[in-house]
């Protein structure tokens, strides 16, 4: 039968013909530009879509201060001994030999008057269009005692590299019989499970390094995501070395003191060997530079991830305030696929299809025991919207939790070969 | 015209008795079995050996045998809810490592669909599942695995495939390497197809696959296979 491709066509390509005559470029120079801030699960995807699908017609810069991106996606399983922190480092020589322009350097500010972005080193460069990838940063003040410059004595390691090699040794130091402390985040927050799989990855290898150790953990919420199942593995594995304090329990009513190395949770101060303080998060600070935040987070719109604020700045990932998708790699790599044909379309007029978002989240809870919760989401007018999702059962084979295990492996190098080609 | 063959077949059945006039029979799938036999024991004492014995296969969890020394990913459909029955077994016979990607089944398939219904046909004998019969109309029907031929005529658009082909490629490598997630470069366009319906109707087990094939039109499952056709 032949298919009535026309009224496909005319249905779904939201299409070129609002765009159809391409943009005029000001100053008159020949490519249009579109220049991405940050190298991670976001920006490197976008970067790397752009510069492939539009093949030359677009010159892409890459402003990304790390020579080696090191992905927090298995990290935990790095903390755990299951993954090396070579495993993990990636860099952006196939970025670069794919026609992106790759710079080492920090954006420093966005005028956006006249569309460029200055970096650190003190030059500035130009663009049409401007995605903003920055990932996080902490919240000043949100946990009482703690700062970046605690970051030394109780890290956060979350944020990738060296924070993470940094808590990993001080784990290793521990006395026998010693105690890690967790200051789990609120919401919103990226990764929502990350925080509890590494309790699950650091009591695994307390198992085997130092079991009689203790981890609490001080929580200021009340549940968390794949709660019954890190639970059960919990109960499973490490019977009696977790203590989970939930917000019910005091969890939230929480401060630090990095030079006594103790830890208050609702008026009881206890002496710790490691703490791992997650703060509060926002927007990475260039976000808010940019004037496109409202709040913590950059709000914007779900068919293409435009910021509400300007037309011309798109953010992606973490940064973004979008609806219903979890902070994660994942989240932020299917939201650059959709950035990146727009942005394409909207420079060069190529056809633009309609958004389609997508998540999955797998976790390590023991090793060979994988679990996973994923969801796929649509465009509305208000926001990225879930459409469908599942969940791991409580109770699966080991077989299966296996099976789930070497699917994340896939998935791992699925998404740093997407990103970094 | 269907429903005369099944009533046939119930009453043949039923009754014990052969039925030589009918199209299908259980003496040409006993022949058929045959290729099967290295492997597998059907009937009285069969035992395992290096696959299940096949007794009472209809309505058997896939991968749930005590005893046998299943692939990983067999009883990883089982977990997930694969059930023997006329549909996934003439799927399976059809081509088993379509369904199963790393079954340990090293058999190539009966690729002809006559064959595959006396196979079943003679299966069913020695299971006492009653329902196996039941399914034989939609089985008659359920050539390519209920993918409506008008379906598989669909012409997708490549450009269009290459974009949702995008949201693949988080998990599903270009480069078709396999670390733990199967390639799908280079499927024939309506293996692509039907197997992306098999997801989408929850045929086919795997909780990722059958979300994301879930919410795809059909003009979009025809997209995707016209793009991953021509990729290498
Ligand atoms: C412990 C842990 C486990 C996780 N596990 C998973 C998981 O299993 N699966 C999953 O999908 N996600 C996981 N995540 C979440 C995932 O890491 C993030 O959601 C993802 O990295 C977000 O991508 P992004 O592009 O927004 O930011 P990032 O990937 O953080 O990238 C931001 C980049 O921007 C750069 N940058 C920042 N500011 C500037 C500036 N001013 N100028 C230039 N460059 C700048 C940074 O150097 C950085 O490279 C995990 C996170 C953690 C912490």
């Amino acid at each position: 039968m032949k298919i009535n491709r026309r009224i496909f066509m005319g249905n779904s390509v939201i299409a070129a013909s609002t765009l159809a005559a391409p943009t005029v470029f000001a100053d008159g120079h020949a490519k249009p530009r579109v220049v991405v801030i940050g190298g991670g699960a976001g920006g490197a995807t976008a970067a790397r879509y752009i510069a492939k699908d539009s093949k030359g017609k677009i010159d892409v810069t890459l402003v990304e201060p790390s020579r080696m991106y090191y992905t927090c996606f298995f990290s935990n399983l790095y903390l755990g001994g299951v993954k090396s922190i070579d495993d993990l480092g990636h860099s952006y020589g196939k970025i670069a030999a794919g026609g992106v322009n790759v710079v080492h350097d920090w954006a420093v500010g966005v005028d956006r008057d006249s569309k460029t972005v200055s970096l650190a080193s003190g030059s500035s460069v130009p663009y049409d269009k401007l995605i903003l990838s920055p990932g996080i940063d902490f919240i000043d003040g949100a946990v009482e005692g703690w700062n970046l410059s605690s970051q030394n004595a109780m890290p956060h390691a979350y944020k990738g590299g060296s924070q993470t090699e940094l808590l990993k040794a001080q784990i290793a130091s521990m006395p026998q019989g010693g105690t890690y402390a967790m200051v789990a985040p609120p919401n919103p927050y990226r990764c929502p499970p990350g925080p509890y799989e590494r309790v699950s990855m650091v009591a695994h290898y307390l198992k085997s390094n130092n079991p009689t150790a203790k981890i609490i953990v001080a929580d200021p919420k009340p549940k968390f995501s794949k709660q019954g199942l890190f639970q059960e593995g919990w109960a499973k594995h490490y019977d009696g070395m977790i203590e989970w304090i939930s917000s019910d329990f005091g969890g939230g009513n929480v401060s630090v003191d990095p030079n006594e190395m103790t830890v208050s949770i609702d008026g009881e101060t206890v002496k710790v060997d490691v703490c791992n303080v997650i703060p509060a998060m926002k927007a990475g600070r260039i976000a808010e530079l940019a004037g496109v935040t409202e709040g913590n987070f950059a709000p914007v719109n779900a068919s293409d991830m435009s910021t509400k604020a300007n037309a011309d700045i798109y953010v992606l990932g973490d940064a973004s305030q979008q609806g219903d998708m979890p902070k994660s790699g994942f989240s932020a790599n299917s939201q650059a696929k959709v950035c990146a044909n727009a942005v394409r379309g909207s420079l060069t007029g190529s056809k633009v299809f309609p958004a389609k978002f997508s998540n999955t989240c797998w976790s390590l809870v023991h090793e060979n025991d994988g679990i996973k919760v994923g969801a796929t989401y649509k465009a509305t007018a208000e926001k990225i919207a879930k459409v469908d999702g599942f969940i791991s059962a409580t109770n699966e084979s080991a077989e299966l939790r296996k099976a789930t295990y070497e699917e994340s492996e896939g998935w791992y190098a699925g998404i740093t070969a997407d990103m970094f080609g | 015209m269907y429903c005369k063959l099944v009533l046939l077949l119930l009453v043949t059945l039923f009754h014990g008795s052969a039925y030589a006039e009918s199209a299908y029979s259980i003496s040409s799938g006993a022949k058929l079995f045959k290729k099967c036999q290295n492997c597998h024991q059907i009937g009285e004492g069969a035992k395992n050996r290096v696959g299940p014995q096949l007794n009472n296969i209809f309505g058997r969890t896939a991968g749930g045998l005590p005893g046998v020394k299943y692939s990983k990913s067999m009883v990883q459909a089982g977990e997930e809810g694969l059930v023997w029955n006329n549909e996934t077994l003439n799927s399976f016979i059809e081509n088993p490592k379509k369904l199963i990607v790393k079954t340990r089944m090293s058999f190539s398939g009966l690729r002809k669909e006559d064959d595959r219904k006396n196979l079943l046909l003679y299966l069913s004998e020695f299971s006492k599942d009653a329902t196996k019969v039941k399914d034989l109309e939609n089985f008659t029907k359920n050539k390519n695995q209920n993918v409506d031929p008008t379906i598989l005529s669909i012409v997708g658009d490549p450009e269009y495939g290459e974009y949702l082909a995008s949201e693949c490629m988080t998990c599903h490598q270009s480069s078709g390497l396999d670390d733990g997630i199967p390639g799908i470069n280079a499927w024939q366009t309506e293996d692509f197809v039907i197997a992306m319906h098999a997801y989408k109707k929850k045929q086919r087990p795997h909780p990722v696959m059958q979300m994301m094939a879930g919410r795809l039109t059909n003009e979009e499952i025809a997209a995707l296979a016209a793009y991953f056709k021509d990729l290498n």
